[in-house]
């Protein structure tokens, strides 16, 4: 009988405790509008300025950036800087094995990187780096821990120090804090990544507006198809009793 | 005699066409009372042509080489014309095939589709299921990501499990000593060509099987017993034009989920694209969690359920292999005086619940890691799966049954 009732508080308690076995580490919501293209331009410029170097995007076109309201020539003025053509794909000249050497793992192409992590993970992510001297970079990440990577926008953000606080027996980090100031403020730099990330989302998957677009139109389509089918049916089964 | 008839004079001495059409369509009497339940034949159908035409599609700009197959995935992603919407199609289209056959497969348990004579569809139907299981996987490792690698590798080990010739057997399937490009170019072989193949004879000999005795109906009883002066059953009516045009509003409330799924969320939270798929595949780096497609999952439960026996995986694989099989023997199982649940007694009402909960449930557990309190879930719902069927001639033979109707109700 014990066990039974232990049995039932299991079955009512599932849901809750695999809910917990999920939470890891605490993200924040990324500010993501794709509808916003003046955000997804910036993001963007900073894409092609800062990862762009180490990182490729080997799925995407440069002239794809055209749904984002650039023209050719300013695809070719602003933002070619590793291809030659705008119709080819974002690679860069590192190779993975120069990768590998440099950072103990190659840089992973970065395409569809926002479907592989999600937003909020990256927005985190890219917000999380702080001063360790004992990683080889002298960066560690807050929610990547011992990342390969270093804080590439370091110069932008400043350096981030971990304010620790006790949790049991372990040490560990609560909240990131700003040792030396960089060339922005710290708000400035939050929306820069936010418009980095929702660059990143968009690249994800450069079809999904036009996707929605159509979307609609199927689902209208298909109401109105709807409506006709339905007394079609009505109207040859009114004799079947 | 026009033209037109000339010209189907002239085809029907040849081949049998009318015959075809009237014996298949404008005169195969289905029972006029068909619920909700019975779209989902005619809807698994539709998957299976959306299935297939989109997969020709597909074919033409994927690559099936380990070096661009995760790239040509994301070239007709982007660069192909309308690609996207071609690849979602197929995407989606996996697991609402699954959904659709999943709710058939309920509809003949409730309404005792599989009782005598339509023993021979149901078997056909079960291998139907198979043959889809395994074009399923099959299929999820030609994008060539993370859990497309990783699944592959997970399911071929069970075949490593197999006492004595396992590793062999392991290594024959993959043609190579780990998932590789000789696999994905066998898995893509098999998935294009053999599975399909054998999917349209099985779906063709399921409806021949279907045809010649006749539907089921939510009553359980048989249409042919009562019949007019022309041989025509009372209770029946042309699948032509009436349960055409019946499908036809069920079609369109189908594509209409569908689409909503396709055009508004097509990776389904997860469900039907995992995240960890969009990473290429990687034999050196095992993802944290690998766990199947959710239409895997009960089963995948129902193998971790089961705990390793002298260091062996093997009676896990056993009771998965065993949860399938069972399916088969359906049929001769059910002893119960009706087939439709309407008429049957509170004892199989209850064991059909419990089973789609423990179904359910283990579809559940199979998504999640397996700690200690999943895998006691896991075990005592696989129990119930078992004893569904195993007790089935025992609890269908007692129980309380009402009498069956005459002539089909409402």
């Amino acid at each position: 009988m014990k066990r039974l009732k232990n049995f039932i508080f299991l079955l009512a308690a599932a849901p809750v405790m695999a809910f917990a076995a999920g939470a890891t580490v605490h993200l924040d919501k990324a500010p993501v509008n794709l509808s916003d293209r003046e955000s997804l331009q910036r993001g963007a410029r900073v894409f092609v300025n800062y990862c762009l170097n180490c990182h490729s995007a080997s799925s995407m076109r440069y002239t794809r950036m055209e749904d984002l309201g650039l023209t050719e020539d300013q695809i070719k003025a602003n933002l070619l800087f590793a291809a030659d053509k705008p119709g080819e794909t974002m690679k860069v000249g590192m190779t993975k094995a120069d990768g590998k050497a440099w950072f103990g793992a190659t840089p992973p192409d970065l395409s569809v990187i926002s479907r592989a992590r999600g937003a909020d993970w990256l927005y985190t992510y890219l917000r999380g780096f702080y001063r360790d001297e004992s990683r080889p970079t002298g960066w560690n990440n807050t929610v990547f821990d011992k990342v390969g990577m270093p804080h590439v926008l370091w110069s932008l953000q400043g350096e981030m120090v971990p304010v620790m606080k006790k949790d049991g027996e372990h040490e560990v980090i609560e909240r990131l804090e700003l040792a030396k100031p960089g060339s922005v403020t710290l708000a400035e730099y939050d929306a820069m990544v936010g418009d980095l990330v929702n660059y990143l989302v968009w690249m994800g998957e450069p079809a999904q507006l036009k996707r929605k677009q159509v979307g609609l139109m199927v689902l209208a389509f298909l109401a109105i198809f709807f409506v006709v089918a339905y007394y079609l049916k009505k109207e040859y089964w009114k004799d079947i009793h | 005699m026009s033209a037109m008839q000339k010209l189907m004079g002239w085809v029907d001495d040849r081949f049998p066409l009318t015959a075809t059409y009237k014996a298949h369509l404008s005169e195969y009497y289905a029972p006029k009372n068909f619920n909700f339940w019975y779209f989902f034949g005619s809807l698994a159908l539709l998957v299976l042509v959306i299935q297939i035409v989109t997969g020709i599609f597909l074919t033409m700009n994927y690559k099936p080489d380990a070096e661009l197959a995760f790239l040509s995935v994301e070239y007709i992603m982007r660069d192909v014309e309308w690609g996207w919407l071609v690849r979602y199609m197929h995407s989606t289209g996996a697991s609402m095939f699954f959904v659709v056959v999943y709710l058939h497969m309920f509809r003949g348990l409730m309404y005792g589709s599989y009782r005598k004579p339509r023993e021979l569809i149901w078997i056909f139907g079960v291998l139907i299921y198979l043959a889809l299981m395994a074009e399923a996987f099959l299929g999820y490792l030609l994008p060539w990501g993370q859990m497309s690698f990783w699944g592959a590798q997970v399911i071929v080990n069970l075949f490593a499990a197999v006492p004595f010739i396992g590793e062999d057997l392991s290594i024959w399937i993959r043609g190579d000593y780990v998932i590789s490009d000789a696999t994905l170019n066998r898995f893509f072989a098999f998935h294009v060509i053999a599975l399909p193949l054998v999917l349209i004879a099985l779906v063709a000999v399921h409806l021949v099987a279907l045809h010649e005795v006749g539907s089921n109906n939510p009553d359980g009883v048989e249409i042919k017993k009562k019949k007019d002066a022309n041989g025509i059953p009372l209770d029946g009516i042309p699948f032509h034009p009436y349960y055409t045009v019946k499908d036809i509003v069920g079609v369109i409330v189908f594509l209409m989920v569908f689409s909503a799924i396709l055009f508004f969320a097509p990776e389904m939270g997860g469900y039907f694209l995992e995240a960890a798929n969009f990473v290429p595949a990687d034999p050196l780096k095992t993802p944290e969690h690998i766990a199947p497609l959710w239409y895997f999952t009960p089963f995948y439960a129902i193998l971790r359920a089961v705990p390793p026996m002298f260091g062996s995986q093997f009676p896990g694989v056993v009771a998965m292999g065993l949860s399938i099989v069972l399916l088969f023997f359906l049929p001769w199982l059910d002893r119960s005086k009706v087939k439709s649940i309407r008429y049957r007694g509170p004892i199989y009402k209850i064991a059909l619940a419990l089973f789609i909960v423990s179904f359910v449930g283990l579809g559940y557990l199979g998504l999640l890691p397996a700690t200690p309190i999943a895998t006691l879930f896991a075990q005592v719902f696989s129990v119930i799966y078992f004893l569904f069927f195993l007790l089935m001639p025992w609890y269908t033979s007692i129980d309380k049954t009402k009498p069956e109707p005459e002539r089909v109700t409402g």
